[in-house]
């Protein structure tokens, strides 16, 4: 097993992988615009984004199934752009997994092994092998139409891995599952990551996927990656108007800076009514117009008036909605516009808002989140 | 109200098989009559097996069989492999220079009258004689290809076009070369469609009767020109007992066909039980 | 870039095969065709053209070419023929959907296995040979047949009639011969309507009856499109019917051209009147597509 290496994205080596300046168009429609990304060996790098966003194909790209219009793949050190998907050390997991359905599981393992004429007993054994890393040994003889969703799922990938591929590319790799499969199945892929170090790219257009699964996200959209961090950045520091929507949930109102401050700025929001205070620096002009993004969580709810006078608001319940580990509000401003607020539920007998209920709104200063773009 | 309804569909579904098998029965009926007047039956001397022992004593009839067979058999390899080729090519290779004036050729013996593909035909063989030779089964067989192959085309074209191509591009990311991509994975998937189409053209080529009288020559008579030449000068018992023994065959063939296709059906349903007990 | 270049040259192969084939053997012959009946200018030239040994008389063949179409035109005959073969098609269509409709109805809805089995029987025809089955209507319909014998025996006629050689016969061949063409579209149409649509329909309180014209009768309306075009297309050309259980006067086309080809030996008129023939059936299709995309469209 020569190529198992130990995880490798704590290392933060040179660029495993590497696009450059990568644009593909369709006639007149660009479907990928400049990308241009470095990769670590050992990651797992996902790509998010909405359908049509260009994240697949940037993988058929990955994969060989696309030729660029302009810029180069690298891939440890190599420059692949023109190499044919046949001869790339990449392999792909289907989005519909693609089993061959005329082939045994073990035959549909092989498939890969036999086409670079590796010796029938070591076929035998790395299939063996494989398919026992995915536990699914003693299905070999089966027929992907026998097999559930989940054994398909695991098949897919143990014949995507059983080459050793240097990447390893996974389109929507849970997106057939169903939602419980779909929560125990992420850790097992995580953990056979870095089990075989290989390392991951992840198309996908769930959020809460691309969380759990990733070490970075790059975020697409319109054929741009608009930023690439890891989860807990791109959650709590969004760059943009739409990375803050797009991921999780959000309320973001319009502004402009009235009080610019290396330390802090105070923030006049009219839909909100009041000033917002923020105890960190933004770099915008003065004057700029803004906005200001507030995650429902961050937002305490109060029945006495709060101390203090900044990011402090009046309101009134207009919507409950009981999740069990949380509840989410609607709280109407005096001036009408609504604000989503999310509590969670730690302990049983807690006291609950209804609806009706007159509340105070106020957040830590530094929880609103200030984008120019 | 729903009644009335379910039993006028179901009167035309009789009245409607009726129609259908009644002229077809009737043949097989007559083919033991042993008048031969055809349809007086001579309840005398019948059922006989005489018109049996009278067609397999023809020895033009069996010459003609001979090479309607022939013809048809290599009309339709032909027809298949052309017809795989164009299919794969209209399927899969979305844009190419006069895709147009291609899916037009392709579409366009289906439409077109017979008596204008077989004088059209007749007109070129003319004048490629000193190139292929005098007509006759080569000139037929040429012939029924360039038509069975439209037939061929839409059998195979829509089968493709169910096979997912991620299978295709998996086979690919896996290592294979594009022709050992359609030899391992694209050509076995679209086997059942290929072996329709074969059947379709050895029928079409088996029964053609106009666009063969046109490209025929003096020595090369197919069974249809057969019978045809014959019939037309009235109703004639050996011809029944033909009728009876190709009915025989078609039907023995279909009922294989349909049994085998009930069969693995309800194992693709069993199969498919099996999976789910299997859970996660 | 070597596999590059070959899988260009693989695809380069197959599409060039199938492509050439069809260019030879029936894009030429048809220009060919095209040329005997359209064009006059070759005929002056030397006879380098096979084509233009074929008259004995090189003089005579030269007037008639001028002519062709005048002549084809000119002829009641002729405009007779086309006119007929029309009629025959259209009327047999209209039958064979009258009569296939319910048919492909009663077996779509037919419980799974009888389904299965009924649709066999549809296909059944279809691969026994055409011309025996046009055959056996011979044997149906003679004055001593069983249709006459019945008839007879009933007491409804006193002495046989003549059914064979008339255009009744024709029809019955028409129809008879064109039905599983009709059934087979109709039946995909109508299996694929989604049954909770008229349950809907019930629901919002439509009448069965009601409900066939207004949601199935609409919904199946391309089924009954490709049905009625894969019966009367082959049947405006149709040769082997008219020749076997019309008569004399039974004049269709089909029949005109292979008279004209094989009786008269004038192909050049054979020739205009198959170019005529194939105006008229590609004017009707691209008629028909112009109504489908409309309706589409509305």
């Amino acid at each position: 097993m020569n190529a198992v290496q130990t995880p490798a994205a704590a290392r933060g080596g040179a660029p495993y992988v590497r696009l450059e300046g990568l644009t593909k168009r369709f006639g007149d429609f660009v479907a990928v615009r400049q990308v241009s990304l470095d990769i670590a060996r050992g990651e797992i790098f996902c790509l998010l984004g909405a359908s049509g966003c260009g994240k697949t194909t940037l993988l058929r790209m990955l994969a060989g199934f696309e030729t660029p219009t302009e810029g180069s793949i690298w891939i440890d050190g190599v420059d692949v752009t023109h190499v044919p998907p046949y001869e790339r050390p990449v392999n792909m997991m289907f989005q519909s997994y693609a089993l061959f359905p005329h082939m045994t599981v073990a035959q549909n393992v092989a498939f890969g092994l036999r086409q670079d004429g590796t010796a029938k007993s070591e076929i035998d054994g790395r299939v063996h092998e494989m398919l026992a890393m995915v536990q699914l040994d003693g299905y070999d003889k089966r027929k992907p139409h026998q097999l559930s969703g989940g054994q398909r799922q695991r098949v897919a990938l143990a014949r995507a891995l059983v080459k050793r591929p240097k990447l390893l590319l996974l389109d929507e790799p849970l997106g057939a599952l169903d939602k419980k499969l779909r929560e125990r199945t992420q850790f097992e892929l995580v953990s056979l990551q870095e089990r075989l170090g290989v390392t991951f790219v992840i198309v996908t257009h769930d959020q809460e996927e691309a969380m759990t699964l990733a070490s970075r996200i790059g975020v697409m959209r319109a054929g741009e990656i608009l930023q690439v961090g890891t989860p807990t950045d791109i959650y709590e520091f969004p760059g943009s108007r739409f990375v803050a929507d797009f991921i999780g949930s959000v309320n973001m109102v319009e502004g402009r800076l009235v009080e610019d401050e290396p330390d802090h700025v105070r923030i006049q929001c009219e839909q909100l009514g009041c000033m917002v205070y923020v105890d960190h620096g933004v770099s915008a002009p003065p004057d700029a117009p803004v906005a200001v993004a507030i995650r429902p969580e961050k937002i305490q709810l109060s029945r006495e008036q709060p101390p203090g006078t900044d990011n402090l608001l009046a309101g009134r319940v207009t919507g409950v909605a009981y999740l069990g580990d949380a509840t989410r509000y609607l709280v109407q401003l005096p001036n009408g516009f609504q604000l989503r607020v999310t509590a969670p539920n730690v302990s049983r007998r807690e006291e609950r808002f209804e609806q009706d209920d007159a509340v105070w709104l106020s957040w830590h200063p530094s929880s609103p989140v200030v984008v120019t773009r | 109200m729903h009644d009335r309804r379910s039993w006028f569909v179901l009167s035309m579904l009789c009245f409607g098989f009726a129609f259908l098998y009644v002229p077809i029965l009737s043949m097989v009926v007559y083919s033991f009559n042993a008048s031969r007047l055809v349809t007086v039956w001579d309840s005398a001397h019948s059922p006989t097996l005489a018109w049996y022992v009278e067609l397999f004593h023809n020895s033009e009839i069996m010459e003609a069989a001979r090479l309607s067979f022939r013809i048809a058999s290599v009309n339709a390899t032909g027809a298949v492999i052309l017809g795989t080729l164009a299919a794969f090519a209209l399927e899969r290779y979305r844009r190419f220079r006069g895709r147009g004036l291609f899916s037009l050729l392709t579409t366009a013996p289906m439409v077109l009258p017979e008596v204008i593909t077989g004088l059209s035909l007749l007109l070129l063989f003319v004048v490629l004689e000193p190139l292929i030779g005098a007509r006759g089964a080569t000139t037929i067989t040429i012939a029924h290809m360039t038509f069975s192959m439209a037939y061929a085309i839409v059998v195979i074209q829509a089968r493709l076009a169910t096979v997912d191509r991620s299978l295709e591009e998996a086979a690919m990311d896996l290592g294979a070369r594009p022709w050992k991509v359609f030899a391992v994975i694209t050509l076995p998937l679209i086997a059942p469609a290929i072996a329709s189409a074969w059947v379709l053209s050895f029928i079409l080529s088996w029964d053609d009767i106009v666009i063969t009288s046109f490209v025929s020559g003096p020595g090369s008579t197919t069974l249809p020109q057969y019978v045809f030449s014959k019939v037309r000068l009235g109703v004639s018992p050996d011809i029944n007992a033909l009728a009876t023994i190709l009915v025989l065959i078609v039907s023995v063939a279909v009922i294989v066909a349909g049994t085998y296709m009930m069969r693995r059906d309800q194992r693709r349903i069993r199969d498919a039980q099996v999976a789910l007990g299997a859970g996660g | 870039m070597k596999p590059a270049a070959a899988s260009r040259l693989g695809r380069w192969g197959v599409i060039a095969l199938p492509y050439l084939w069809l260019t030879i053997f029936f894009l030429v012959p048809f220009l060919i065709v095209l040329k005997i009946s359209f064009s006059n200018v070759q005929l002056s030239m030397p006879p380098v053209e096979p084509v233009l040994t074929w008259g004995q008389d090189h003089v005579m063949q030269l007037r008639l070419h001028f002519s062709n179409f005048a002549f084809v035109f000119g002829d009641r005959l002729y405009i007779e023929a086309f006119l007929d073969s029309l009629l025959i098609a259209a009327v047999s269509t209209v039958i064979a959907l009258l009569i296939g409709y319910p048919m492909a109805y009663g077996i779509a809805r037919a419980p799974g296995a009888w389904r299965n089995v009924l649709f066999l029987l549809v296909v059944l025809p279809f691969f026994t040979s055409f011309l025996l089955r046009v055959y056996a209507w011979m044997g149906l319909l003679g004055r001593a047949g069983p249709v006459n014998g019945l008839l007879l025996k009933l007491g409804l006629i006193h002495e046989p009639l003549q059914l064979l050689q008339t255009e009744f016969a024709v029809y019955l061949g028409m129809v008879y011969s064109y039905l599983p063409f009709m059934v087979l579209p109709l039946y995909s149409a109508i299996e694929k309507l989604d049954l909770t649509l008229l349950e809907a329909a019930a629901d919002l309180g439509c009448r069965p009856t009601k409900a066939f014209f207004t949601v199935t009768l609409p919904l199946t309306r391309e089924g009954i499109f490709a049905g009625c075009l894969l019966v009367f297309i082959p049947a405006v050309g149709e040769y082997v019917i008219p020749a076997l259980l019309g008569g004399p006067d039974t004049l269709m086309i089909g029949r005109v051209v292979w008279d004209e080809f094989f009786g008269n030996r004038d192909w050049p008129v054979a020739s205009a009147l198959a170019i005529v023939l194939l105006v008229l059936l590609s004017g009707f299709v691209l008629l028909l597509q112009y109504v489908q995309s409309r309706e589409r469209e509305a």
